[in-house]
């Protein structure tokens, strides 16, 4: 299987980042960017797959048990995203979605 | 259930502490919540830093984790906590702003281990991997096509490390001073397993050898790796994988129990002081703290799981919220990826003095060992069959027989074997903290 990289371009330059927040104190963080935050515990995964057909842009399994995953998906992915996240049977899947105001 | 006027402060902006944050709001604690975090970034995810990050499959700033909870928090970043003064009650930053606390979450997590010889560690070409801009680094010196990686040490973080080496068919280098990877957690039995796998994949394992001193070509540019036997190993990139000593640094003078290990913690979570007695204004959780599990008594234990310092975190979360106070005893547990095999463990290997293939054949890849103590189970490790594990899981926790019934009905008596763990195991500063992998 190809290599598959997720999302924006990976060696994206220094100060190029979406999710990095002012190295000043004593301020919140400027709101990210809109997309949607991924994580899979992956103590539970048991590789059953089911995000892989749910979302196969953003889910991958490669050999038998090793998921990889897009950890910052577009909101374009939220269908997608949502789908897999209802499918894993372990309910292993987190998504946050960053378009609103965080603080 | 404190009140709204209490203040919370969290101490460590990552995963520990973010879900330790989000704890507190799902508890119900609705004050004035503070995070102070060293890095300048929100908290990310550290588990594809070693994987996905330095193949280029993910970019370093895509693996910020998920706010699951809203937090209205007030976010220091890019400040570290350097005092704690627990007479007044407020953390010190770096920058000299004090902050005031009425429950306090400790989750300052750890540091890579440097290289000793400070000088040789800041040759061009020489990195320790534990934060994103580490990652970021390595993952640029990685794209840039080195002629021959070095990596030191044989822990899950450089197996994991020369496993994207050829994944992205760079000539990689192992250096182990132990008898086989991954020997402190796995032991030689299993650690042969691991190496095989490597060595198959064409990564150059050296055991049994010590990395003596990093020598440069004359511009500040690491050139090549002298060992203890007088050889010599070319390297124009070394990765230093020596494992993690835990941020207490910072806790100095505050008299609570502290080391390079760890900070001392009861068995709900609440900090000790230097006379073992609880403050029960603070709780700590992840990785720096070194706390009684029930599973594996006779000493304190400090974790470096992922799934530890969120479970840990939401506990702290709900210990300072107020909710009634609870023992902490989920089983521990963990996962690392490396040349397309997925390894999970449960349970603790430290100590085992037998291991039996319970399922499966390691010839085929695939297989589940179970590890015992005095005729218990106390932790069971997969390769590729997650499957089997969390019923395994059930018997590490009820402290089941060991060796456990052979896995189907057409097998035979299982064969115990010694684990392999070398000696003296768990004897450099720190190593009573080693008990799992250095992951994050």
């Amino acid at each position: 299987m190809p290599e598959r990289n997720f999302g924006r371009s990976a060696d994206i330059p220094l100060g190029m980042s979406d999710n990095s927040a002012p190295s000043v104190t004593g301020s919140s963080p400027a709101p990210s960017a809109a997309g949607l935050r991924v994580t899979v515990d992956l103590n539970l995964c048991q590789a059953y797959a089911q995000c892989c057909y749910a979302a196969p842009d953003h889910f991958v399994l490669k050999g038998r048990e090793a998921l990889h995953y897009d950890p910052a998906p577009s909101t374009g992915a939220r269908a997608d995203i949502e789908r897999a996240r209802i499918a894993c049977p372990v309910q292993a899947i987190r998504v946050e979605n960053t378009g609103t105001s965080r603080r | 259930m404190i009140g709204s006027e209490a203040r919370v402060v969290v101490v460590g902006a990552s995963l520990a502490g973010l879900r330790g944050a989000e704890s507190l709001r799902r508890s119900g604690f609705a004050g004035p919540l503070t995070i102070v975090g060293a890095e300048p970034h929100r908290p990310y995810d550290r588990p594809p830093l070693s994987k996905a990050v330095l193949t280029g499959a993910v970019a370093p700033d895509a693996t910020g984790l998920p706010n699951l909870v809203a937090l209205d928090a007030d976010w220091r970043l890019g400040a570290p906590a350097i005092g704690l003064d627990r007479t007044r009650r407020i953390v010190t930053l770096g920058g000299g702003e004090t902050i005031a606390y009425d429950r306090l979450l400790i989750a300052t997590g750890a540091s890579a281990r440097a290289w000793p010889n400070s000088a040789e560690g800041r040759l061009a070409g020489v990195h320790t991997l534990r934060g994103r801009d580490d990652a970021q680094a390595l993952r640029r010196d990685l794209a840039a096509g080195p002629t021959q990686v070095l990596v030191i040490g044989g822990g899950f973080i450089g197996c994991e490390v020369a496993a994207a080496c050829r994944d992205l068919g760079l000539p990689v280098t192992l250096v182990e001073t132990g008898p086989a990877l991954l020997a402190s957690v796995l032991g030689a039995h299993l650690g042969a397993v691991v190496q095989t796998l490597h060595e198959t994949r064409g990564v150059t394992i050296r055991c049994n050898a010590k990395v003596e001193a990093l020598e440069d070509d004359g511009t500040g540019r690491v050139r090549r790796a002298r060992l203890a036997d007088g050889s010599a190993v070319p390297a124009d990139l070394v990765v230093v994988a020596l494992g993690a000593l835990r941020n207490t640094g910072w806790l100095a003078g505050s008299g609570l129990a502290f080391d390079e290990g760890g900070l001392d913690c009861d068995a709900q979570g609440y900090v000790l002081d230097e006379d073992e007695q609880p403050d029960t204004r603070i709780a700590a959780a992840g990785d720096v703290a070194r706390f009684p599990h029930p599973l594996y008594p006779g000493h304190r234990i400090a974790l470096e799981h992922w799934g530890h310092a969120v479970a840990q975190g939401e506990h702290a979360g709900r210990l300072l919220a107020g909710c009634e106070p609870a023992r902490y005893a989920d089983v521990p547990a963990f996962w690392s990826s490396q040349g397309g095999i997925t390894i999970k463990s449960v349970g603790l290997t430290k100590g085992a003095d037998g291991v039996v293939i319970a399922r499966g054949d390691p010839k085929e890849g695939r297989f589940l060992a179970v590890y015992g103590q005095a005729g218990r189970c106390i932790a069971a490790v997969s390769f590729d069959c997650a499957r089997w594990l969390p019923a395994y899981a059930e018997r590490i926790a009820a402290g089941a027989p060991f060796p456990p019934d052979a896995g189907g009905v057409d097998a035979g008596p299982l064969t115990v074997f010694a684990p392999g763990f070398p000696e003296p195991h768990g004897s450099r500063p720190g190593d009573a903290a080693r008990t799992g992998k250095d992951e994050r």
